[in-house]
């Protein structure tokens, strides 16, 4: 019997990605996802689910598709994307509603995956070069999302201990460059002029989109247990980071850079949340070679994925994205899935 | 029959020899190599650069040679190759000891020296990017056992830390403590050697007369010092050194038989190293002042 997978978050980047990655593997059986927004992308075997912000429904959709993988993919790591309660509801909250279902007695899961992010390492002056996963943070977490994630991250090691018969693998990717991505970096990148902090030259790591949806899917297939860095390897200096870009610097002062970063959030030209001017000034290095000694091996270094990245928005300045953007109708894919007039040739 | 025999030279079990697709990972929209990797700098994962180390040694070097005339003793016992601590004492408002040691050995013995400093360092706008594009790394444990074990690399340390470059010019070459001798707990993890340098010299280059704990505390950094060099210079004072001369010693090699790589280790056996190197320390600075006829000219 091949896996039975449920994806939470499938709406969000990384849950459709993911989703269109297992949709693939023939080993796996049913790929079940779930989210309060429809998904975003188009996919060919997934169920999708509609559920409240809290996740409310886990419980009984655990139950009833007796899913025995789970890829928590939902959880956010963009301070900018939603306000705090909302992001505390679907971080915090989700996941302990998704570790009691996943815990309850009729559940069959053995395995859980999460996406969580190197923020949970925070970025200051006293940090080691790189973090390994077993390095606690300089100092305690100032911003909500490094706290959401720490607290979110806590849960998951309590039920590691709790539940030994779920393999639970945590894996925090550095900054994700990707075709399809958009995140404060990417936009921070694509802006005439690259916001930099005078004085400072931190170095940043990246790790390619693709390389963490194969993470995810390597964490799954391995059924790799415990905490694992996703980095690419290397870190670029920002200043060799503008010179790969070719901007100019936008120089914001190295005393009250918040108070700038706000200026330029109102003037509606970037928004630059405080964990990332933290990045800006300090830079960070995860150690990634836990997850090459457990097999996997990265596409894409620091430098590549920057690289790729660069030549994609180069592309698309000369040809638009011109695909249409994905509208999910439910009653078109519940019947394409489970109408008998459709011919199914497996 | 000769259809036979095509049948029978036909590779039959191709199909076996094919890898079964268990635990692989399947094509999406992936490329098939990674792209080559071109970089645009040579910043390296320290943060150093080469290019810039070269020109920082271009300038440092006429004031090395005519400024301060270092002269070294001893430098055969850094080892040539593997990881080694390097241990020295520490003075001058700003000190200009660790410098002219990490000048010393790249010169002389063509090994790069990782400068360990304090994370204060890490903070200060322009200084934080000249430093470790310099070759300094910030005084991090794990920096140090990855530089010192996995790179087998020379890491300097000053224990005193800024107990040592704080300290008023009555107290000159007087030892602080050091530290709560993490730097032996590293040596052993790390399984190298301690080698502890002693520098004559930098008390004497920028002395601190008087320090002002509020303007410390005000400005956020360990010590406000009025320097003698700020006395007579001005505002240009605060890089200008006096030229003293400056005399280094390199002791014995101090190697731990413990094995590395252990959880902990006993701290009174930390504590006993620690005390018995700054001992030493202190012993051989006593004795290079006694045979010290100028500051200035050594």
């Amino acid at each position: 019997m091949g896996r039975r997978i449920l994806i939470t978050g499938l709406a969000s980047f990384w849950g459709g990605q993911v989703a269109q990655a297992f949709e693939q593997d023939p080993s796996v059986e049913a790929v079940v996802g779930m989210d309060t927004d429809d998904p975003v992308v188009e996919l060919e075997r997934t169920e999708f689910v509609r559920t409240d912000d809290s996740y409310s429904i886990l419980a009984r959709l655990v139950r009833a598709t007796q899913v025995d993988t789970v890829v928590h993919a939902g959880l956010v790591v963009n301070s900018a994307l939603m306000g705090d309660r909302r992001l505390h509801e679907k971080n915090v909250i989700g996941t302990m509603n998704l570790l009691a279902a996943i815990g309850a007695e009729e559940s069959r899961v053995s395995s859980l995956v999460v996406k969580s992010a190197a923020l949970v390492y925070g970025a200051s002056s006293q940090d080691p070069a790189w973090f390994r996963e077993d390095c606690r943070r300089s100092f305690p977490a100032q911003t909500r999302i490094e706290r959401s994630l720490l607290e979110v991250e806590d849960y998951l090691r309590s039920f590691a201990e709790e539940y030994r018969a779920v393999r639970v693998a945590v894996l925090r990717c550095a900054n994700v460059l990707g075709e399809d991505l958009v995140t404060s970096f990417s936009r921070a990148l694509t802006l005439p002029l690259t916001p930099t902090i005078a004085g400072f030259d931190p170095q940043l790591q990246f790790v390619e989109q693709d390389d963490v949806v194969r993470a995810i899917e390597f964490a799954v297939t391995r059924e790799l247990e415990g905490v694992f860095n996703v980095a690419g390897d290397g870190r670029l200096p920002w200043s060799e980071i503008r010179t790969m870009t070719g901007r100019p610097p936008l120089l914001l002062s190295p005393v009250g850079t918040r108070l700038a970063a706000s200026t330029l959030s109102r003037l509606r030209v970037i928004k630059l949340p405080p964990e990332m001017l933290d990045l800006l000034r300090y830079g960070r290095g995860i150690d990634n070679r836990k997850l090459k000694q457990a097999g996997f091996e990265y596409r894409y270094t620091s430098a590549g994925a920057l690289q790729h990245f660069i030549e994609h928005q180069r592309l698309r300045r000369v040809i638009p994205d011109a695909g249409p953007a994905y509208h999910y109708q439910g009653d078109v894919e519940a019947f394409f899935r489970h109408s008998p007039s459709i011919v199914r040739d497996h | 029959m000769v259809a036979r025999v095509a049948w029978a030279a036909m590779p039959t079990n191709r199909v076996k020899e094919v890898p079964a697709p268990t635990g692989s990972l399947l094509p999406l929209r992936r490329p098939s190599a990674p792209p080559p990797d071109e970089r645009y700098s040579d910043v390296d994962e320290w943060g150093r650069s080469e290019q810039a180390r070269a020109r920082l040694r271009q300038i440092y070097g006429p004031i090395y040679r005519h400024w301060f005339r270092v002269e070294w003793e001893g430098l055969e016992k850094i080892p040539l190759a593997g990881g080694a601590l390097l241990v020295a004492n520490h003075a001058g408002a700003i000190p200009a000891d660790a410098p002219a040691i990490m000048h010393g050995i790249e010169e002389e013995l063509g090994r790069p020296v990782y400068g360990m400093a304090d994370f204060l360092f890490r903070s200060l706008p322009l200084v934080s990017t000249a430093w470790s594009r310099g070759g300094g790394v910030a005084a991090h444990p794990d920096n140090a056992y990855r530089l010192l074990r996995e790179q087998q690399q020379l890491a300097l340390v000053f224990p005193e830390g800024t107990k040592g470059t704080g300290k008023v010019f009555s107290q000159r070459y007087q030892l602080r403590r050091f530290g709560r001798g993490g730097f032996i707990e590293i040596a052993m993890r790390a399984g190298v050697p301690v080698v502890p340098i002693v520098v004559v010299g930098s008390e004497e280059a920028m002395p601190i007369l008087a320090k002002s704990g509020l303007l410390a505390r005000m400005l956020g950094i360990p010590y406000a010092p009025l320097t003698a060099n700020m006395l007579l210079f001005g505002p240009l004072g605060v890089l200008a050194y006096f030229p003293a001369k400056f005399r280094i010693r390199v002791l014995d090699p101090v190697y731990f038989d413990v094995p590395a790589d252990q959880e902990r280790y006993p701290r009174s056996r930390v504590f006993e190293e620690a005390e018995t190197i700054r001992q030493t320390m202190q012993k051989n600075l006593y004795e290079m002042l006694r045979k010290r006829r100028s500051v200035w000219f050594g």
